[in-house]
């Protein structure tokens, strides 16, 4: 077995592993480290393709930013799990049934070599070939059209984002201070005048 | 033309002022000018630009057109029950009813899958906030959540049979796809897995069953302006991707495609027609007519191609042009007129608000008979033509106990579309209030009425236009 083969199955074993935790953990924040863990093993798959940049793309993006927020919301949030838990066993028999059957019919239906993905093989590229330029020059010669549309689809999430979320001013208790200072004390203080009673 | 109207609506959104009548005006501009840029960049080729993720063809310009008018529609009919509302009155209405369009025509003119799966997404995501635009209101956040979710799922179905296809033929652009598949040097096998994936995200999108779960409810749920949206234009928008990708991409695994559509067809009219009947909410029960309504469209793509023969593909497609362009016509009339009968603080949604509605308004309720006897498919106004065109379709293409299922569904249907008639003319009126409404709605209801019903007399100037307008475009 060639080294490159060895070190494609180590890391997509680590990442079916991970990936499987990350559905079948009890605790959120595992499961969170986890796909980052699953992250980081497709994104060293990348880099077997000589696909670098996408690879760290992935690590800054998803591992570095997405996964963070993630984690940071997950342990905000005091996500009950037993409520979550509830009725699983009830469920559990009818949905791995459906399961199964779905993989049994799916490996029935791919099994055997039909896909034949190993023996094409992938072109070795030239020394100094880039892909980042590589990725630039098709986002924005061939993919332009679709590269723009995402940027409006960007723009929908935004404007949904602020429509959605923005109520109006906030009505807070902070004062004026420039209107502080004019404060009178008629506005402030009021004497009565009330007659004296007797006690009983 | 697209890049135009991209920046017309950018500019749009920066003039979003106070005052909603200034945005309403410029939206209105705006879809006028899209309309008469794509109007006359209509040459009646089929051209491809944008490295060919663009197509421009004469059945790409007309749905265009018709989706502007139907947008246009939609936003006069909308206006005044927006306005009442001060939590919707709100600029993001019109700017991602805006958005929502342009997914729309992003989608009618895609060429590569990627473009589809696109506009798509920028129409959804548009649809998802619109509905949820309602924040106070529990149905509408409920229902902009299954919405939501359930069309995550959707796109995610649809994402997996593209990429199938792209491990099959090696490429995602759709004629190029058609080219590959023609010549034989695609896996079968990978081919049908992705091709079951993109009909079961088709149907998501489209309504059918056994992926309807979702109509009910964002119907029901959604702001009626926001329903009448999603009732009426995207159908259009959906009709060009079906035929898009399906006959234009992979008319060669038609065998594969047409058994699944013709079980989602005659299950969606089923469903649709007999859980129609027991609901008492208007909104409700048109989700399960629109359900019935997708399937009989989808009747006119099942039987374009028999057995290798594709002699009957124009008529049959056609056809189906024709009755989703119908549909599209009548139910913005139907929902147009549960908008018109709105005030504030009352939304006029069950059937039995119509009670009477003869005796508070004559010539609103014989509309509303026009919109219901069209979509029962009663002779002589439009939807019976268009009922008409399709089942001659399936008949001509063999299927003679589909056609005749079809027609029983029909029949099913007609009941409760007739019920609304008997409730607006023989029940006893819960109020006796006027109906007040402006001035520029009511005129448009009417010419809305008035369509349907000339249509039913002349239908052949729509059918000829999609027939050649087909015809220049496959």
């Amino acid at each position: 077995m060639e080294f490159k083969t060895f070190v494609f199955y180590f890391l997509s074993a680590i990442l079916v592993y991970a990936s499987l935790r990350v559905v079948t953990l009890r605790n959120p924040v595992h499961a969170a480290l986890h796909l980052v863990l699953a992250f980081f093993s497709a994104s060293g798959v990348w880099i077997l393709l000589q696909a670098e940049f996408l690879a760290i793309a992935l690590v800054l993006v998803y591992v570095g930013a997405v996964m963070v927020l993630f984690l940071f919301v997950v342990m905000m949030l005091d996500i009950n799990i037993d409520r979550l838990r509830e009725g699983f066993w009830s469920y559990l028999p009818l949905g791995s049934i459906v399961a199964l059957l779905m993989v049994a019919e799916m490996s029935l239906v791919l099994g055997g070599s039909y896909f034949d993905l190993f023996e094409k093989d992938i072109s070795q590229a030239p020394a100094g070939y880039s892909n980042v330029q590589a990725v630039g020059r098709l986002l924005f010669t061939e993919y332009v059209y679709p590269f723009e549309l995402a940027s409006v689809v960007l723009l929908v999430g935004v404007v949904a984002a602020v429509a959605l979320t923005l109520r109006g001013k906030r009505k807070s208790k902070s004062v004026s201070p420039s209107q502080q200072v004019f404060v009178k004390v008629e506005d402030r203080v009021r004497v009565l005048k009330m007659t004296a009673e007797k006690r009983d | 033309m697209l890049a135009m109207a991209c920046l017309i609506l950018i500019v749009d959104l920066f003039v979003k002022d106070r005052k909603r009548t200034i945005t309403f005006v410029l939206t209105q501009v705006t879809l006028v000018g899209a309309a008469i840029i794509t109007f006359a960049l209509s040459t009646g080729q089929i051209l491809y630009t944008f490295s060919n993720m663009y197509v421009g063809d004469m059945m790409g310009d007309l749905l265009k057109l018709l989706l502007y008018l139907t947008v246009m529609v939609v936003l006069f009919y909308s206006r005044s029950y927006v306005f009442d509302r001060p939590e919707m009155a709100k600029g993001e209405f019109y700017t991602l009813t805006l958005f929502a369009t342009l997914g729309m025509m992003v989608m009618i003119s895609a060429n590569h899958f990627l473009t589809v799966y696109i506009g798509i997404e920028l129409l959804s995501l548009s649809l998802y906030a619109m509905v949820a635009l309602n924040r106070d209101s529990i149905a509408a956040t409920e229902a902009a959540m299954k919405y939501f979710v359930l069309g995550a799922l959707a796109s995610g179905l649809l994402l997996y049979g593209m990429s199938m296809i792209y491990g099959s033929t090696g490429t995602l652009e759709i004629s190029a796809v058609a080219e590959r598949l023609f010549n034989g040097q695609a896996n079968k096998t990978i081919l049908a897995f992705g091709v079951v994936f993109l009909v079961s995200g088709i149907a998501f999108k489209l309504g059918v069953v056994p992926f309807h779960m979702w109509i009910p409810d964002v119907y029901h749920g959604a702001p009626t302006a926001v329903t009448l949206f999603i009732a009426s234009a995207p159908k259009l928008a959906a009709f060009a991707i079906v035929i898009r990708m399906l006959v234009n991409g992979l008319i060669v695994a038609s065998q594969d495609w047409q058994s699944m559509l013709l079980i989602l067809s005659v299950l969606s009219m089923a469903v649709g027609n007999f859980a129609a009947i027991a609901q008492t909410n208007l909104k409700r029960m048109l989700a399960y007519s629109a359900i019935s309504h997708m399937g009989f469209m989808l009747l006119g793509m099942i039987t374009g191609v028999v057995g290798g023969d594709a002699r009957y593909a124009l008529n049959a497609y056609s056809s189906s042009m024709f009755y989703v362009i119908t549909y599209v016509l009548t139910s913005a009339g139907t929902f147009g007129m549960i908008l018109l009968l709105a005030r504030s603080g009352f939304e006029s949604e069950e059937i039995s608000d119509f009670a009477g509605l003869n005796k508070r308004s004559p010539w609103f309720a014989a509309v509303m008979m026009m919109m219901m006897f069209s979509m029962a498919g009663v002779p002589f106004f439009v939807g019976f033509f268009a009922k008409f065109s399709v089942l001659q379709a399936v008949v001509a293409a063999g299927y003679l106990w589909l056609a005749i299922a079809a027609v029983f569904f029909s029949l099913v249907g007609a009941y409760y579309y007739l019920r609304i008639v008997k409730v607006m003319y023989f029940d006893p009126p819960i109020s006796t209030s006027r109906i007040v409404a402006p001035l520029d709605m009511k005129i448009l209801m009417s010419a809305n009425g008035l369509a349907v019903a000339l249509l039913g007399i002349f239908p052949q100037t729509l059918m000829s236009l999609c027939a050649f307008s087909l015809l220049r475009s496959l």
